[in-house]
């Protein structure tokens, strides 16, 4: 596969996944505490999300940080856009901002949906790792 | 190797009005908090890209690790 091949890739499964997280490892079996704590986030949020696993091929992490113009892994978008790193999620999540951007139900947020409602189911679902 | 003071000083030339404050054991890994008017209505991730983009070329070298937390003045 080439790069630009697997930058196609990685573009397509941004864009037809609400909410997804480029990480180490997978959400069941992190390869690194930075993307273990996000998932654990995510988690506790009850947010659905898609997980990739940048690890089977270092071109992944490449092209994903020339695509998104971030350095580092995790990596979690939603809607397209990049909402951040392990840093800004873990900001976001312990002022509640997290939540209100993911659409998951918040405490705080007034607009949040209740829990339960969507056809999504609660637990995090994986895609298929096209990226291997 | 930077220190401290310097990544602060970099920080507050290269975003007008900012204030930094710097931590580091090892002057390879940072903690920094930049509070700057300049980050008022930028998303999380455009406030550090203004932060990151100071570094570029030199994060994952001379500085290893930069952790980063904005905040925009109240």
């Amino acid at each position: 596969m080439s790069d630009t091949e697997i930058r196609d890739l990685i573009a397509k499964a941004i864009d037809e996944n609400e909410t997804i997280l480029f990480m180490k490892g997978s959400p069941d079996s992190p390869a690194c505490g930075f993307s273990a704590r996000t998932v654990a986030m995510l988690q506790q949020l009850e947010t659905p999300f898609a997980a990739v696993d940048i690890l089977p091929d270092p071109r992944i992490r490449q092209e994903l940080s020339a695509l998104s113009n971030w350095p580092t892994i995790p990596q979690l978008f939603h809607k397209g856009e990049l909402i951040g790193g392990c840093d800004i999620v873990t900001e976001m999540y312990e002022n509640g901002e997290l939540g209100e951007a993911l659409g998951a139900p918040a405490p705080s947020g007034p607009a949040a949906a209740p829990a339960g409602t969507g056809p999504e189911p609660a637990a995090p679902m994986s895609i298929e790792n096209r990226l291997g | 190797m930077p220190s401290a003071d310097e990544v602060k000083s970099r920080i507050e030339a290269g975003i007008p009005g900012a204030t930094a404050e710097v931590q580091t054991p090892d002057e390879v890994h940072f903690d920094v908090t930049v509070r700057a008017s300049a980050f008022e209505g930028l998303t999380r991730v455009k406030q550090h890209r203004l932060v990151m983009d100071i570094f570029s070329g030199e994060l994952g070298g001379a500085i290893h690790a930069l952790a980063l937390k904005t905040e925009v003045p109240t």
